[in-house]
């Protein structure tokens, strides 16, 4: 932890440039702004009925408590000692006492009606036109896209690609700060999407609010939830379930397109997952890896590849990094059990393995001069 | 002297109070068992029994199909290579289906694995039922060795007619005894 | 702080302990440290979230910080701070010479700065501190933990053996030392409230050690409780932990509701209303609360009928609560009111737990939880209940009794003073976060999108503020310690009822040596 003086003074002219902001009626227009206060209904119609009871029960709340407060309010006024009064002896009136017993419980009950057919529609997954698994992954999702004619499925890894060095304060702040991926999911629109949500490490939460969506991924048990958006558009939401280090930095986003955008782009995206096995020079591997290495692994192992110690072991000088290349392409590839690091062969391609490795073994003075190639890592699956 | 009427009472309040105590922390742990009570009667998380199914019934409703969908996934930290050899079969309730997944072991030592099922939507794991399934029991694969491993199952012939799709989705742990758990003990 | 004949001299007095006055004055003391130390936690975290980006700290420590601030402030603070004041008040409330148990009385403190040191500790240690919340679900708390979890553990364990511990102690005095004609029903509500709520600590503090000690086996030797490797369930870990995680949340507020009900009928000079609803009101609360448990839990994927049982059971709090403030509300009608700190918090008190009543009810029905759920709105709900709830209350107690311990009067105005400043500090905090949650921010992140800015600045500066309140309230305890005006009268507050008022002031060290006659 540090403090810096310019820094403070920057805050100082922020707060007040915050207050003259505050200040002028015009900034508390504009919903979807950063002045937004409230629910949203989203884009689906679920989404609209969740808000409609959200406000339904909330301006009950506001009425109870105008009504509770009100008289609270009189009393601390009227009822002041400095009036002049004598207090009171009585301590209880049974009447009053049955009448705020069962008005409250015939609110309640009214509120319960509307509670539980919503409740119902959420749980109602059936008749969906696509399946789509989510997995959510310390600190990604990945998407499999389920082929309902029984063919195969494909899937791909959704990441974060807001640059460290924005969130480092060293870039100016981008508009979808925080909230921008490489690759999006991508739904219809007003297609019925089923959701499965599981983990492979530890429990997530799926959440975008504009499609009405949120639900825990736990590791080992799948976990149903669906959406129905009626408009185009891209809607953004986060992992909402404390997740460890980077809970904050694995946003979603969906792209909800046109039935006709939705085939074009999946007929792209199955034939994208071929793998390129040419040879590469050292120089192209170390540049192409930087930039895989700091999206797969930079936030474990960190930038400068120096880990957190005790957590996150480092890759600067390690002997695993320096060592036998096979040996650092077995932990790559199959993981290291029991602990974070995850068999990354199954999650990315040879090449862009390749890459990676290739970077790690000689980036931050590991000079070993090795240059790994993708022939290297799928003749090492063999 | 008025002391000790209050501190006789204490020493019988007190024993009371420590059995509460003992039970409840043995209630936690009862907890265990109860929950797996409550998943299978109400399928809390598509929960399905490790135990193979016997058929008492042998109606199979022809007019009639379930679409039964199969996924796989490794946890993290898993290298096999695990997939269903058919992603889907449609089912008629009541007769039984074979079907398989393929697993490989990459890595250059023997590895033990546990496939974990679930069952989505989670009231439809009721009405599935596993006769065999390579799920009961662990599976060892030497290094660099593959398989096919096996799962036989019949959907019930009582299944609500609402129900018209069932996704059941293995997920793959590595259980290999981690050596350095056994070296500490 | 009672300078008479007794006490051991220098430390002794205070290691040795058998005292509940001295025990209560070290539980208070002890408590409001923690509270500071979870008060620095929390200025780091609203430091952090003053504007997005990181300044300075990064996502892990920030983690850390998010669970300790949650730990100490639950088990090091609130709850130590209301035994504390169970330890001083209930002999004094219901004509006991002492607690029924004071040696253990002893030992149930001394087990406090043993776990603490332990927890804080783990930040010293590889790896840190522990990371993953004070719910610490499975299995980021087992498998994906940082070593520092053993001894996290082990102080949980601990916490949860003094709170037992002190439970036992105080209902066993509760049920053996009343005074001779002391009957149930005649007891001071704060005393019934915290009867209930030991029973809850007995029922619920055991659950919670089962579910570390299932976590530590887990970790450790090997089992699946929370594995779904071994056969186990990490959800299992979530309903272990909130069958003890929503009593646990009345063990904080009861007390508090106990508090209230003595301070609002002193200042309103009345008689509290509807006492006896008011008792069957807290009993029905604790026991509602252990079946409600799974409201934490919706978004797990339940079946629809538990997701309905546990919405329809949740709601049906909303109903003896209701009693509860009615009744407040009915004792300050007709009454004739004044406004000391005591009260100013109390009445603050009652707002802005309803406040935090409203929302909760709106997070109790399952399909707009969905909305809710692991956001900002759920932050602001429940510091609405634990702060404005538990610590207000507590500060109002302090300020109450405050000349009844010590002998001196506080400042009045200073105390105003810090009220107002604490007020306006809290709002300015958690009201903004009822916004952003709404819009859409998560919980625990250490950065956020830039739409969420604005409001979380203004967070960040009324926690400030809050802060501030609180280093203000430290000020005005020692000056009142030191130099207050000195308070020989009994009853100190004009409409004040009840046996402790019928002692000395400063309370003599030992309480009744013969027992009061109640009428």
């Amino acid at each position: 932890m540090y403090l810096r003086i310019n820094w403070l003074m920057k805050q100082t002219f922020r707060l007040a440039g915050f207050l003259l902001v505050y200040l002028s009626p015009s900034a508390w227009a504009k919903p979807g702004d950063r002045w937004e206060m409230n629910l949203s209904p989203g884009v689906t119609e679920l989404g609209q009925e969740v808000y409609d009871l959200h406000m339904i029960i909330l301006w009950i709340c506001v009425a109870i408590a105008v009504v509770v407060f009100g008289i609270m309010g009189y009393v601390l006024v009227a009822h002041r000692k400095s009036s002049g009064r004598t207090p009171a002896t009585f301590d209880e009136s049974t009447k009053v006492e049955i009448a705020w017993t069962i008005v409250p419980t015939l609110i309640l009950i009214a509120m319960v009606v509307p509670a539980t057919q919503t409740m119902i529609k959420i749980y109602d997954t059936s008749e969906a036109d696509l399946d789509i698994m989510i997995t959510g992954y310390q600190w990604k999702w990945k998407y499999e896209y389920i082929d309902k004619e029984g063919g195969e499925n494909f899937s791909y890894m959704s990441i974060m690609s807001t640059p460290q060095a924005q969130i480092d304060n060293l870039e100016p702040k981008g508009e979808n700060y925080l909230l921008e991926v490489d690759e999006p999911l991508v739904i219809p629109v007003n297609k019925k999407a089923r959701f499965l949500l599981t983990a492979a490490d530890v429990i997530h939460a799926w959440w975008v609010p504009a499609l009405s969506v949120k639900k825990d991924a736990i590791p080992g048990f799948v976990n149903e939830a669906w959406t129905l958006p009626t408009e185009i558009g891209t809607y953004r939401g986060q992992c909402a379930e404390l997740c460890g280090k980077d809970h904050g930095f694995m946003p979603i986003v969906v792209n909800v397109v046109s039935e006709e955008d939705y085939a074009v782009w999946l007929a792209s995206k199955k034939n994208a997952s071929k793998v390129d096995l040419s040879v590469k020079s050292k120089d192209e591997l170390m540049a192409s890896g930087q930039s895989l290495y700091e999206k797969n692994c930079a936030a474990c192992h960190m930038a400068n590849g120096a880990g957190i110690p005790g957590v996150f072991p480092a890759l600067k000088d390690s002997p695993i990094a320096l060592g036998d290349v096979n040996e650092h392409i077995n932990i790559v590839v199959n993981g290291t059990p029991g602990t974070a690091m995850a068999a990354y062969g199954a999650q990315l391609k040879p090449d862009v393995l390749a890459a990676i490795i290739t970077y790690e073994r000689n980036a931050w003075g590991n000079a070993t001069g090795d240059s790994v190639q993708a022939s290297d890592i799928t003749n090492f699956n063999q | 002297m008025q002391e000790k009427k209050p501190e006789k009472s204490t020493t019988k309040t007190i024993p009371y109070l420590i059995v509460l105590v003992v039970a409840m922390f043995g209630f936690g742990f009862l907890l265990v068992p109860l929950y797996d009570v409550l998943c299978d009667l109400a399928g809390i998380n598509g929960k399905v029994d490790l135990v193979a199914y016997e058929k008492d019934s042998d109606v199979i409703v022809s007019d009639r199909t379930v679409n039964i969908q199969f996924i796989s996934l490794n946890n993290n930290g898993m290298p096999w290579i695990f997939k269903p050899m058919h992603t889907s079969v449609k089912a008629h309730p009541g007769q039984d289906y074979n079907t398989s997944f393929y697993a490989s072991n990459p890595t250059e030592k023997a590895m033990t694995a546990q496939a974990v099922p679930s069952i989505t939507p989670g009231y439809a794991a009721k009405y599935f039922h596993k006769i065999e399934c390579f799920c009961f029991d662990q599976q060892e694969l030497e290094a660099g060795k593959e398989e096919e491993m096996g799962l036989r199952f019949v959907v019930d012939a009582e299944i609500p007619d609402s129900i018209h799709t069932i996704t059941l989705t293995y997920t793959l742990f590595d259980v290999t005894a981690d050596e350095s758990v056994a070296s500490l003990n | 702080m009672s300078e008479h004949h007794g006490p051991a001299k220098g430390i002794k007095r205070w290691l040795f302990a058998t005292n509940h006055k001295d025990i209560g004055t070290m539980y208070l003391w002890f408590s409001f440290a923690m509270f500071f130390v979870g008060g620095f936690f929390a200025m780091v975290i609203r430091a952090e979230l003053f504007q997005p980006g990181l300044q300075l700290v990064d996502p892990q420590f920030f983690n850390q910080m998010t669970t300790m601030h949650g730990l100490v402030m639950v088990f090091g603070a609130i709850m130590p701070a209301f035994v504390g004041l169970a330890n001083w008040m209930i002999p004094m409330m219901i004509g006991a010479p002492d607690m029924a148990l004071p040696r253990m009385n002893n030992l149930s403190f001394w087990l406090l700065p043993v776990a603490v040191t332990l927890l804080i500790s783990t930040f010293f240690m590889e790896g840190g501190a522990p990371a993953f919340g004070w719910t610490f679900y499975a299995p980021l708390s087992t498998t994906y933990a940082p070593p520092s979890t053993t001894f996290f553990i082990f102080a949980v364990h601990i916490l949860g053996a003094s709170s037992i511990m002190g439970s036992i102690n105080i209902l066993a005095t509760i049920i053996n030392l009343r005074a001779p004609g002391m009957t149930y029903m005649k007891m001071p509500m704060f005393v019934w409230t915290w009867a209930i709520t030991a029973f809850l600590l007995i029922a619920a503090m055991p659950v919670l050690a089962g579910a570390v000690t299932m976590m530590l086996m887990d970790i450790h030797f090997g089992t699946s409780f929370f594995s779904a490797a071994g056969g186990g369930d990490p959800v299992l870990f979530q309903h272990v932990f909130w069958f003890f995680g929503h009593p646990e949340v009345y063990i904080i507020i009861l007390p508090a509701f106990g508090v209230i009900s003595e301070i609002i009928p002193t200042f309103s000079r009345k008689p509290l209303f509807g006492y006896s609803s008011m008792v069957y009101a807290t009993a029905s609360i604790a026991f509602l609360s252990f079946i409600v448990w799974a409201h934490h839990m919706y978004t797990t994927g339940m079946p629809l009928a538990g997701e309905l049982y546990f919405m329809y059971a949740t709601m049906l709090i909303a109903i003896p609560t209701g009693v509860k403030v009615f009744n407040w509300i009915a004792t300050m009608f007709g009454g004739a009111l004044t406004f000391e700190a005591p009260m100013l918090f109390s009445v603050a008190t009652v707002f802005l737990f309803s406040l935090g009543g409203f929302t909760g009810l709106m997070l109790a029905i399952a399909p707009i939880d969905f909305a809710y759920q692991e956001s900002y709105f759920v932050v602001a709900h429940f510091h609405y209940t634990m702060v404005a709830g538990a610590i207000f209350s507590m500060t109002a107690a302090v300020y109450y009794w405050l000349p009844k311990w010590t002998g001196r009067m506080y400042n009045e105005t200073l105390a105003k003073t810090q009220f107002w400043i604490a007020f306006v500090g809290f709002n300015l905090t958690f009201f903004p976060q009822h916004f952003v949650g709404l819009a859409g921010m998560p919980r625990r992140t250490p950065d956020y999108a830039l739409q969420f800015a604005d409001f979380n600045m203004m967070s960040s500066i009324g926690s400030f503020i809050y802060g501030f309140a609180q280093l203000f309230l430290l000020y005005i305890i020692i000056q009142t310690i030191r130099s207050g005006k000195e308070n020989a009268d009994e009853k100190t507050w004009e409409g004040a009822n009840g046996l402790e008022w019928t002692l000395a002031s400063p309370a003599p060290f030992h309480t009744f040596s013969t027992p009061p006659t109640v009428k």
